[in-house]
């Protein structure tokens, strides 16, 4: 294993330091439990938009805190979910009284600790909601499965709802946009290479200098299938269509409703010509920005073909797997409402402009 | 009329902590395979702070002290493990309110109430390739053997043996919940690390008994 770091145990924790020291205008970070959260929280009047996962994807989540985007975040350990008492004390020292909302990607590990979170706040007269982010359709079918991880989707959620929260959104209506926007949302991952988290030291899994992993996550897990490398251009254009051509997906998922967790069917309609799209090309970590642009010339061209129109982009590393070599297409259809907040001014490490 | 004593779940705690700590290479291996790699890494992070916490409760009710060991884990392991097994040990105390030992109708209804929780929290069900394949067999051999007017130790020993079987039989199985539901087919031939841990957690019962 080679990596730049000290000792395994201070990973996480050396690396909350190095963004406390470097943004203090925007952040600051509590430690034991870990979270970090906005200078300048609570906001008044301002519902608090939290997530949170494993560390090893930055800048998600916590370069995603600052003025119109995330309130708090919460790292876990390399790959592994954030605990439930991380979440309810950021929960507690960002909620100004307009309530919280925990944007889960589904991952079993976060969605179980998001529950027991909710839970704790509801019981601490917290108002409180969870909305799962699911939108990989590497994973085709919700029944035998955990159903679609979230995946590229995150991203844009956490800056479209976290702009609507700034506007004076309140709980539901930030809620109901974080679910449409998530519902607008299909993602397809990919990887060339594995990578290693610090505490196993060596690669998740090996894989032929001639091969790929097609439809990955975002935690180094193997994905849909192995493949002999393709040229970028026939790759592209495989993902891209995947995606577009992805048909309504319907699942179960559980919300928290008057402290009760329910269970709601939800559908996502396929994309149709004509569709007005925000199209982010993302890095697992290793693979440079560079190829990333040529993945998408391809991308637009597809979409052009098929009737889509790209009316915003996004192209860099902004939800990683460590080192991993790869790249993931995340395609979220635009609607007017959709387009002001991803628009509106965001000031965060990761992500900012209009400030 | 055979009990498990407090001090038999608190040396059942400490043999579970050193058990898990020497598989954590194991146990973080079969998660590589069909997981993220961090099964084993996260149960001895867990237990190495249920150790630290241990002293301060020792003295308590049973039922305390799982509850205790519940929360712990909850706040520790992190993963889809910390929740499930927090619940485990959390529900299983409960189910052991005010108890200083624990005959084999209580050690049932603790197991029984440790099994409920993670279902409930996991909504897994039999065949799903998680720890409750190892988890359920085992409680009804321990309600089958005490039926059978069976001692403690011989109880506890069918409960282990079933949910040895029913670890063993996981590796056939296509996993349906948690990560390694994402592999689909490629599930098959694995054996599932929370079942393993399940196992192990088990059988560090029996060998205190």
């Amino acid at each position: 294993m080679k990596k730049l770091i000290n000792a395994v145990p201070d990973v996480v924790k050396e690396q909350l330091e190095g963004m406390a020291a470097a943004h203090p205008d925007l952040i600051k970070v509590h430690y034991e439990p870990d979270y970090v959260y906005r200078a300048d929280a609570p906001v008044a009047g301002k519902v608090a938009i939290i997530s949170g996962g494993g560390s090893g994807h930055e800048p998600m989540h916590g370069g995603f805190v600052g003025m119109g985007m995330l309130d708090a975040a919460c790292p876990g350990a390399v790959f592994t979910s954030p605990t439930p008492d991380q979440m309810y004390e950021a929960a507690q020292a960002v909620n100004s009284g307009a309530g919280v909302l925990f944007l889960v990607k589904n991952y079993t590990g976060d969605v179980l600790n998001f529950e027991m979170a909710a839970d704790m706040a509801y019981a601490e007269g917290i108002p409180v909601q969870n909305i799962l982010i699911d939108d990989d359709v590497a994973v085709k079918d919700s029944l035998y499965t955990a159903g679609r991880r979230g995946v590229g989707t995150t991203v844009l959620v956490e800056k479209i709802v976290g702009a609507a929260a700034e506007a004076g959104y309140n709980l539901e209506q930030c809620a109901d946009l974080a679910r449409k926007a998530n519902s607008y949302g299909r993602s397809m991952g990919m990887a060339l290479t594995s990578c290693t988290v610090p505490a196993a030291g060596k690669p998740i899994f090996e894989m032929g200098d001639d091969e790929m992993e097609f439809g990955i996550g975002i935690h180094g897990e193997p994905g849909q299938k192995r493949m002999k490398l393709i040229p970028a251009d026939e790759l592209t254009d495989m993902m891209a269509k995947e995606i577009i051509h992805d048909k309504a997906y319907s699942r179960t998922v559980r919300e928290l409703v008057d402290g009760q967790w329910v269970d709601k069917e939800l559908v996502d309609e396929p994309f149709k010509r004509g569709d007005k799209v925000i199209a982010f090309v993302n890095s697992m970590g290793g693979t440079p920005v560079s190829e990333l642009y040529a993945v998408y010339r391809k991308l637009a061209e597809v979409c052009a073909a098929e009737g889509i129109e790209i009316v915003r982009n996004l192209i860099g590393p902004y939800i990683t797997s460590l080192e991993m070599a790869g790249m993931s297409i995340t395609l979220l259809k635009a609607d007017d409402e959709i387009l002001k907040f991803w628009d509106a001014p965001v000031k965060t490490p990761g992500l900012r402009w209009g400030v | 009329m055979s009990t498990v004593t407090k001090e038999q779940v608190v040396r059942w705690l400490e043999a579970t902590a050193a058990v898990l700590a020497a598989n954590k290479g194991y146990l973080t291996d079969l998660d590589s395979a069909i997981g993220d790699a961090d099964h084993g890494t996260n149960m001895d992070r867990g237990f190495k702070k249920v150790m630290e916490k241990l002293p301060t409760v020792a003295d308590k009710d049973i039922g305390n002290i799982l509850k205790t060991v519940g929360m712990t884990l909850i706040s520790s392991v992190g993963g889809a493990s910390g929740p499930l097994y927090g619940t485990f040990y959390m529900r299983g105390g409960m189910a052991a309110d005010a108890k200083e030992e624990l005959d084999a109708g209580d050690l049932i209804n603790v197991l029984q109430g440790a099994v409920d929780g993670i279902i409930q929290r996991g909504r897994a069900q039999p065949g799903d390739k998680t720890m409750v394949d190892a988890l359920l067999p085992a409680l009804a051999a321990l309600k089958q053997a005490v039926a059978d007017g069976q001692e403690l130790p011989a109880a506890v020993a069918a409960a282990v043996a079933a949910a040895e079987q029913g670890m063993k039989d996981t590796i056939p199985l296509q996993a349906r919940k948690g990560r390694a539901s994402y592999l689909g087919e490629r599930s098959i031939g694995h054996q599932d690390p929370g079942a393993t841990s399940s196992h192990l957690i088990l059988n560090a019962l029996l060998g205190v008994l």
